[in-house]
């Protein structure tokens, strides 16, 4: 008998609607006051997109020509699994190849190229689609495929490929913790549009065959909860819970919150699934809903665009392949010159080379950091054994020990200390008063014990 | 517009090394003031001795090991043995004993083993543990507190730095009559005498608990290390379970016999408890690392405490029980790794 087979859809499941504060992680200034206050701002349209192929370990075929036409909706490239991307503008598509892409390194991707030369003219693919009660999981996990929806909370990880059918789910858990500082866009969503994140939820429950949900936000966010609250409460009885988790770094790692809903964890090596739940993002959720109310396909996303180097910090709704710098310029335009430029939070998002990068779906916030936040690194020091890093570990690592044994050299000590399950959230490094680079040797180590081996969530 | 691009995290918290050693530092400005106002200025004497001896050996020590001194020597840590050793001299060591215990702590202890971090034993608990052992006399020229009713002669700065310094005491004074043992030493003494403690705390040295005056610095530096949890430089589980494993036993034997066994608070309040539960055990390089660890590790600091006291040849135990619990971290830190998640 498996662990799965143990806890089946009929197993109860408790969640904690309050979880005690973890232990763990860190909690600071979270900078969310900046963006979060102003309503979701939707961008004009862009002049030309950069639509990335790659998404997570898979790069899309093209389906279009230089040169053709396409409709804002439109496939243009396709992935192994079906899952497809789509022109986010109406115009022609002006060049297929290699483009530099926002990721964790400055790097080349495949790319479409799609010049803007008309207002949206949806492409006839865009219908809405049958009532989702009617369809079975199978169906509406192809449709959610075709719609291009994977995990906007930044993993990319295809939607559909979590929503599968397979062993039996106990609970849906919709993840609006958006632990990272700066960050807002999963807030704002929740605070205006949160019957569309219940909709959603409702599909996902359907396909995944549970009747139990529950949407986590954090404690620093009382407008979006009352939202929520608000919204359950006209959806009457749908099974739906609500839990407000401590505002603290990293509450929203999907591992770490369904330890803090549930008391449960993942096994090392597996997946959520395994236990028997899903978790997804709240915007992801919401784009699946859009997808079933008019038929649109994912072409947009909220991003924030913040940090002190902007004049006007907000979210806004911007069409996938917007280059970064017509955000920048929506939020006012460069206050300061700023000293950095970050894709995601200032823990676990990439340090941009450039601004006229386009945004992609994994895009959730665009930071211009001045020295007032990313300070200067300071030299490093011997680790004086602090237990500073211990402390604050979320996945109860002994990072000083994985510091000591990647200088020593010892790699066989790191599958002993538990590598694999390190979560790459930095929490370590912030807390580490020597300023040692702990996570990006970590990072570094793991590439080099599995070359071209990716994670998956 | 160009970035520069480095990985992440981009962001950090403000503490490092040297600011952590500076509020160490802080911390002990209450308990030095208490000390001298009992004991007079010998302690500021020391810790300007103890100090430079310790930046120098430090110096030294990196300069042989080909390191860049500037960043060592600012952090602090040199400074931090070096108060931490003098706080447990009498005020009234000949300056080359403080020499050699914070030449020992910085260069033997700390350097001989890799410097800052990777030192087994806390450096300051092994420079006076050497003092102990080399020049055992000079570690008991304690003076009476000044608390009224003993016949306290208050040395100045001028004279107690000139007898540390020279030898020679002011005229009219000589060391038998400045000098007086410690309530730790009187007690270990008259009761291997088969004196009662009754009759033991009539002695003006003690107090209402422990040592008159010794009381006074032990509150001050609590308020130390109480700032230092507070500014979250230090834990609790260090000073909790060792000021229990030293107070515990001495409780059992205190209500079995308490005309033999000193009372829980006598221990607490005399010698280096409280300064050894909040500022010397603390010590992260040479203490256990993990919560459960850290627990581990001062029950013991304090058991072998109390264990030195009370059935060993010193006094005071603090020193020897940190450096022999220094021993057993790496056994404590393999036995209290935490699971990871999901293992």
């Amino acid at each position: 008998m498996t662990s799965a087979d143990l806890r089946s859809a009929t197993t109860p499941w408790r969640y904690d609607p309050q979880p005690r504060r973890p232990g763990w992680g860190i909690h600071g200034a979270t900078f969310k006051r900046v963006s979060r206050q102003a309503p979701i701002q939707v961008a004009p349209l862009p002049a030309v997109v950069t639509l990335c192929l790659r998404q997570g370990a898979v790069t899309a075929v093209p389906l279009v020509t230089t040169g053709e036409r396409v409709d804002t909706g439109q496939p243009v490239a396709v992935a192994a699994d079906g899952t497809q991307i789509h022109a986010s503008v109406t115009g022609i598509v002006t060049g297929i190849g290699p483009h530099p892409v926002p990721g964790p390194e400055p790097g080349l991707a495949p790319c479409i190229v799609v010049r803007r030369d008309a207002p949206d003219r949806w492409h006839e693919s865009c219908e809405p689609l049958p009532e989702p009660s009617r369809l079975d999981a199978a169906d509406i996990c192809r449709r959610i495929a075709a719609a291009g929806i994977v995990g906007l909370g930044g993993a990319l990880f295809p939607t559909a490929r979590k929503l599968a059918p397979g062993a039996p789910i106990r609970a849906l858990l919709v993840n609006g913790v958006e632990c990272e500082p700066w960050i807002t866009c999963d807030e704002v969503l929740l605070r205006e549009r949160a019957a569309t994140v219940i909709a959603g939820a409702r599909i996902a429950m359907h396909a995944l065959g549970t009747a139990q949900a529950v949407i986590a936000v954090e404690g620093d966010m009382p407008e979006a909860r009352v939202a929520v609250h608000d919204a359950l409460q006209a959806a009457g009885d749908c099974g739906i819970g609500l839990a407000v988790v401590t505002a603290k770094y990293p509450a929203g790692g999907e591992r770490q919150l369904i330890e803090l809903l549930t008391g449960e964890e993942v096994p090392a090596g597996g997946l959520p699934r395994d236990i028997g739940y899903v978790v997804q993002n709240v915007g992801t959720l919401a784009a699946i809903a859009a997808l079933f109310r008019s038929g649109e396909p994912l072409v947009s996303r909220i991003v924030t665009v913040t940090g002190s180097g902007v004049a006007a910090p907000g979210n806004v709704e911007a069409r996938i392949g917007t280059p970064m710098r017509d955000l920048v310029d929506l939020a006012g335009g460069y206050r300061y010159p700023p000293t950095r430029l970050l894709m995601g939070g200032p823990m676990m998002g990439f340090a941009l080379p450039d601004d006229d990068l386009a945004i992609t779906k994994a895009t959730n916030c665009i930071v211009a950091a001045t020295a007032a936040e990313v300070a200067p690194p300071r030299p490093e020091m011997a680790c004086i054994r602090c237990g500073e890093c211990v402390q604050a570990c979320p996945a109860r690592l002994l990072p000083h020990e994985l510091h000591a044994a990647l200088r020593r050299g010892d790699t066989g000590l790191l599958g002993e200390l538990a590598l694999d399950a390190c979560i790459e959230c930095g929490c370590c490094d912030f807390v580490c008063p020597s300023q040692i680079p702990l996570t990006a040797r970590f990072v570094a180590a793991r590439r080099a014990a599995s070359p071209g081996g990716e994670a998956t969530p | 517009m160009k970035f520069g691009t480095v990985p992440a995290p981009h962001w950090r918290g403000a503490d490092d090394v040297a600011a952590m050693m500076r509020h160490v530092l802080y911390a002990l400005v209450p308990a030095a003031a208490a000390y001298t106002y009992f004991f007079g200025p010998g302690l500021l004497v020391n810790v300007v001795i103890a100090s430079a001896a310790a930046l120098a050996t430090e110096a030294l020590a990196l300069r042989l090991r080909g390191r860049g001194a500037r960043l060592a020597l600012s952090d602090g840590s040199a400074i931090v043995t070096a108060v931490l050793l003098a706080f447990c001299l009498p005020p009234l060591t000949p300056w080359w004993v403080t020499v050699c215990g914070s030449a020992f702590a910085i260069g033997v202890a700390k350097h001989l083993y890799g410097g800052l971090g990777f030192n087994l034993f806390n450096p300051a608990m092994a420079g006076y543990a050497l003092l102990l052992v080399a020049f055992p006399g000079y570690l008991s020229f304690w003076l009476p507190p000044n608390v009224g009713d003993l016949d306290y002669r208050a040395l100045t700065l001028a004279e107690s730095a000139t007898y540390t310094l020279t030898g020679t005491l002011p005229p009219g004074a000589d060391l038998d009559a400045v000098t007086r043992a410690t309530p730790l030493t009187v007690v270990k003494a008259e009761l291997g005498q088969m004196h009662t403690l009754s009759e033991i705390v009539t002695d003006p040295v003690f107090g209402d608990f422990g040592g008159a005056g010794w009381e006074w610095i032990g509150n001050f530096v609590t308020l130390g290390g109480l700032w230092l949890l507070y500014r979250g430089i230090i834990r609790w589980q260090v000073p909790a379970a060792m000021l229990a494993g030293l107070m515990l036993p001495a409780l059992l034997l205190y209500l079995t016999d308490a005309e033999t066994h000193p009372s829980p608070l006598f221990h607490l309040y005399s010698g280096g408890a409280l300064l050894g539960a909040f500022f010397i055990a603390t010590d992260p390089v040479s203490s256990a690392i993990t919560d459960r660890g850290r627990l581990v590790y001062g029950a013991g600091c304090g058991l072998l405490t109390f264990a030195v006291r009370t059935w060993g040849v010193f006094p005071d135990g603090v020193a020897v029980a940190v450096l022999l619990m220094n021993l057993l971290v790496p056994a404590i830190d393999h036995y209290t790794r935490p699971r990871p998640y999901g293992h």
